[in-house]
């Protein structure tokens, strides 16, 4: 019952403060915005590509880290994942993580 | 123009000025107002990207067109395995998101007034204008090629009825005919489209008239992912010839009444001749003085304003961006940054540093696909380089499953990309 309290408390916090998370394209990390040119980020297409939106950022940063060092194995990623630091990897990762579909 | 002539000039075109142009909705308190001209992968990606970073500001999206016709898989259509209609997306969707849809050419730009007045006479007031107008060909810079001599001589290098006239004249070619394709000195609208082209082209002449061939009569002296085009031809097209420019490759002058295409020191007649021809920033560009003496647009890499003309901003092909290279991809990347950029620029913010990725697919046959990708970002002189260590192109060494897989995948990038701009 206080769980519930706290929660509804924490949401109409939220909704008076308007501090949406800060997930919107204004608040894309470098690099971020060219992720959707292959992402899909809209409707389903059926596409095979992974979808970023909403993943687990830890899941993200994992495949990030394997493609750099090559022990997952990606036609185009390795080259891309190569251009990025942990850091920026990081916040790439939790942007797309706060984002819903 | 006498001093005091010019000083009575300028007053009474202020003076003009001020009655006749409404204040900017930036002036007037409102999140502002941005006109985009280009409805292609940059503009019209800008133009809805906007719209999520700040519903408020308005924004016009101005188009020639109402259809878009997408350039990238365009060769598939030339080689007759793809229909022209799949390359094409109406802009419903975007004027859904609240973006003001003009059909019409931009006929002036007045840079102090802020204003644009479009083909129908209408004038739309800006706070920050974008530029995305992708190309458009030098008439003549290569003697002989005018507008009358692409009807003969296709460029196909804007998407549309170009694009049809070359399968149509593919298609009427004789069994042992000569297609001849010459391409500019580099900078050009997607560098490795030529080749592409020529590989698609063998593919429907080795299936459906094999004593054909390709010659691609080539101003450059290397080319993007030339390794792994060079090693598919040698297995798949016999009859595709490739002339450097150190091998008399540069075509000076062409005679679409003999279809005859003229190097320093030959000529080569052709059945049908696809004339790549020297290009430049759309038309539009020129008329805002956003281009220089190369007919491009230079950039400020960290916000993509003009370093010509005030309050405005290139993207896409039009746009001189150091390495980053002139495709659909990178104008797509720009076009989300840019509307970023410009929605704090309105809001009185600074912008951040901005980095890019950039992904280019060619088909070498409709299933062997081979891509360059890169990551790019702004270096100390300013111009956007390939981050170290990154990027490159697809294995030398790759099986057949490699290449039918990035084939797919380059159906899955259009597909994705064409959903986020027009879907």
């Amino acid at each position: 019952m206080p769980v519930a309290r706290l929660v509804t408390a924490a949401a109409l916090i939220s909704a008076f403060s308007g501090h949406a998370p800060a997930a919107g394209p204004q608040d894309a990390p470098p690099g971020a915005l060219s992720c959707s040119g292959c992402h899909p980020t809209g409707p389903s297409t059926g596409s095979e590509m992974q979808r970023l939106v909403g993943r687990n950022p830890d899941d993200i940063v994992a495949a990030m880290q394997a493609f750099r060092s090559g022990q997952r194995t990606s036609i185009t990623m390795e080259r891309i994942a190569k251009g990025f630091s942990e850091d920026e990897v990081k916040a790439i990762a939790s942007w797309y993580g706060a984002q819903k579909d | 123009m006498s001093a005091r002539n010019r000083r009575e000039f300028l007053k009474s075109t202020a003076a003009a000025a001020g009655a006749m142009f409404p204040l900017p909705a930036f002036a007037q308190g409102a999140a502002g107002r941005v006109v985009v001209i280009g409805g292609g992968f940059g503009g019209a990606t800008c133009a809805r990207f906007i719209k999520r970073v700040d519903p408020r500001i308005a924004v016009t999206l101005v188009e020639a067109d109402p259809i878009f016709t997408a350039c990238p898989l365009s060769n598939l259509v030339i080689a007759g395995l793809r229909d022209l209609k799949a390359q094409q997306f109406g802009y419903d969707k975007i004027a859904a998101d609240q973006v003001e849809i003009q059909i019409s050419p931009g006929l002036a730009v007045d840079n102090q007034g802020r204003t644009v007045t479009l083909g129908t006479g209408t004038r739309l007031p800006y706070d920050r204008l974008v530029l995305a107008p992708g190309i458009d060909i030098r008439w003549n810079a290569l003697p002989g090629y005018n507008e009358a001599a692409a009807e003969r001589m296709p460029h196909a290098w804007k998407a549309g009825e170009q694009t049809s006239l070359l399968r149509r004249q593919l298609e009427a070619m004789e069994d042992g005919g000569t297609v001849v394709i010459s391409v500019p000195a580099n900078p050009f609208r997607c560098p490795p489209g030529p080749y592409e082209r020529a590989s698609l082209i063998a593919y429907y002449l080795k299936t459906r008239k094999p004593k054909s061939k390709v010659v691609i009569l080539d101003s450059n002296d290397s080319f993007s992912k030339q390794r792994l085009f060079q090693n598919a031809w040698k297995t798949l097209y016999p009859n595709l010839e490739w002339v450097s420019l150190s091998d008399d490759g540069k075509v000076t002058a062409v005679d679409p009444r003999t279809m005859t295409l003229t190097t320093d020191f030959g000529k080569h007649k052709a059945d049908v001749a696809n004339v790549i021809p020297p290009q430049k920033a759309g038309r539009i560009a020129e008329i805002a003085s956003a281009a220089d003496r190369t007919g491009w647009c230079p950039v400020n890499p960290l916000t993509f304003e003009s370093t010509l003309a005030p309050n405005i901003h290139v993207i896409g092909d039009a746009a001189l961006s150091g390495a980053m290279p002139k495709s659909a991809f990178a104008a797509n990347a720009e076009g989300k940054l840019c509307a970023v950029t410009v929605a704090r620029l309105l809001a009185g913010g600074n912008p951040e540093q901005p980095k890019f990725v950039n992904t280019c697919y060619s088909l070498v046959a409709p299933d062997y696909g081979i891509s360059v990708g890169g990551v790019y970002q702004a270096a100390a002189d300013g111009q956007f380089k390939e981050v170290e260590g990154s990027g490159g192109v697809s294995p030398v060494d790759a099986p057949p499953a490699t290449r039918a897989h990035e084939a797919a995948l380059a159906h899955e990038w259009f597909k994705t990309t064409a959903q986020e701009i027009f879907g």
